[in-house]
């Protein structure tokens, strides 16, 4: 049955991708949720509207690097905001992913043209390429790297910024550092998960390694477990019953989450 | 951090210090001079300014004037190496970090997905010094206040800072634990040579520990021996006239 399935090599692309991408969700997710910032990475989701409508109106073809480009600046755009403090971050953040968002379809839909950017919403990993999976290893890589010199620096800032600070650490460089590297992530695996779906999958395995996990060292790798499970079984499902991946990859990953929260309740 | 020898003759002075947000001027015309050695006591009426003047020498706001390190034979140090112990810190019940995490994200090189067994052991080391290393593998969100006050002084002296600044570290803790702390840091700053700037609402305690004490409002408005700022108008008026001995115990409110 598997050999069927892999006979495709569409599958097979697609099966890779996900073992690329899912642990880095897992790894990055933990600390999106450490540092309560579930409402960031989805404004960063959303605005990759934006981010493609610059590309059309700029005329560039490869929307993947207006939707880069656009998303750093709004998500360093967000940080400085945040910065700022004139008002709570939440309601600042709703405000500029609404208007990020209503941008974004508004030039889209130009002439009744959305339809050719409703692929997005959803996302297609089938669709994966072989030049595209090699982007997915360079920003593994990446992330790897930046995630084993940070970690500490970024724990730190999310327990206590101005103990973090005395110990001079640079709060606000690792927090830009940090929210490129999340744009980097949500706008390479966009068009494979879908804007509806991508923050699920940032937040669900992490939420349910913490409701069970001790120490970082768990917490992480547990994470990681959870969502390369969630997306390799999200898979096979979604290609044995005929339905889309994503969704299929957010139920499963829902239903460990319930499972560990019941766990870990009688903790 | 065994190995220092007292010296005695470095200090940090505090010139003019002043901070403001906006056009409100928060501290103004602040001078201090803290010594190696000494615990000095930060006192004054809520709102008087004790938390901006340890943010601003933390560096966490803007200020003018200026803070100087000094030590007398060789002229300006390079740097000050502080430590600081927070009011509170952002943990709740469910933090996936064990001590050891904590004081490693802090303080260590090695990242916190790995463990060795010397960075673990050096960690438990620097515990021991306040007899709570027994606890670097539980989760910090189980620990008591007491122990997780001892766990974050732990982590402010592990690697021997100048001063010590330690911010209303003792709220909700009972009696014993407060005079296990201020004997702890009594013994810190005779053996480690360390300068300590502690902010306080424990009048008594302050009375009996603190080397040096300051009451502010907005600027300095006594500063001196214990006894001496107790009995000066300044502080009576701030505190009723509770002197020297008499000290109301809920007299910071």
């Amino acid at each position: 049955m598997f050999s069927e399935m892999f006979s495709y090599a569409f599958m097979v692309r697609a099966t890779i991708a996900i073992l690329l991408i899912s642990p880095l969700f897992g790894m990055v997710g933990t600390m999106i949720v450490q540092k309560r910032m579930a409402y960031f990475s989805d404004a960063l989701g959303h605005s990759a509207l934006t981010g493609i409508a610059a590309g059309v109106i700029m005329g560039i073809a490869n929307t993947t690097v207006s939707m880069i480009i656009f998303g750093i600046f709004f998500a360093l755009l967000l940080n400085y905001i945040s910065r700022k403090g004139l008002s709570s971050s939440d309601t600042l953040i709703s405000v500029f992913a609404s208007c990020a968002t209503a941008l974004g379809l508004a030039i889209l839909s130009r002439g009744g043209s959305f339809a050719n950017y409703s692929a997005i919403l959803v996302g297609d990993i089938l669709s994966i390429t072989t030049k595209e999976i090699i982007q997915l290893i360079v920003l593994f890589v990446v992330i790897l790297v930046f995630w084993c010199i940070s970690i500490n620096r970024l724990t730190a800032i999310s327990i206590h910024a101005t103990l973090a600070k005395s110990r001079s650490i640079s709060v606000r460089v690792m927090e830009d550092a940090f929210a490129v590297l999340i744009a980097l992530l949500v706008m390479l695996s966009i068009k494979w998960v879908g804007i509806l779906l991508i923050n699920a999958l940032l937040i669900l395995p992490a939420a349910s390694s913490r409701n069970i996990s001790e120490n970082f060292r768990e917490y992480t790798y547990l994470s990681i477990i959870f969502s390369i499970f969630s997306g390799v079984a999200g898979l096979f499902v979604s290609y044995f019953t005929d339905m889309a991946t994503g969704p299929m990859i957010v139920i499963i990953a829902s239903v460990i989450y319930f499972a560990t929260y019941i766990y870990g309740k009688d903790r | 951090m065994k190995k220092i020898i007292p010296c005695g003759f470095h200090c940090i002075k505090f010139n003019n210090l002043g901070v403001s947000f906006g056009d409100q001027k928060v501290l103004e015309n602040i001078n201090l001079h803290v010594h190696c050695g000494q615990m000095t006591a930060i006192i004054g009426r809520n709102g008087a300014g004790k938390s901006t003047l340890i943010r601003a020498i933390l560096g966490e706001v803007p200020y003018t004037g200026e803070i100087q390190f000094k030590n007398k034979m060789n002229g300006n140090m390079a740097k000050l190496k502080m430590g600081y112990v927070p009011q509170s810190i952002n943990i709740d019940r469910t933090t996936p970090l064990s001590v050891y995490d904590l004081f490693q994200s802090f303080t260590g090189k090695l990242p916190i997905l790995f463990r060795n067994k010397k960075e673990h052991a050096h960690i438990s080391e620097a515990l021991a010094e306040f007899d709570v290393e027994s606890l670097i593998d539980q989760p910090v969100g189980t620990l008591s206040g007491g122990q997780l006050q001892r766990v974050l002084l732990a982590m402010a002296v592990h690697d021997t800072p100048n001063l010590l600044i330690l911010d209303e570290p003792v709220s909700g803790i009972d009696k014993n634990g407060m005079d296990a702390f201020y004997e702890k840091m009594k013994y810190l700053k005779e053996t480690h040579d360390l300068a300590i700037i502690l902010v306080s609402h424990d009048l008594d305690y302050v009375y009996k520990y603190a080397d040096n004490v300051i009451l502010i409002d907005k600027t300095v408005t006594a500063a001196g021996k214990p006894k001496i700022v107790f009995e000066s108008d300044a502080f009576k008026s701030v505190f009723g006239k509770g002197a020297a001995g008499e000290v109301e115990v809920n007299a910071n409110v």
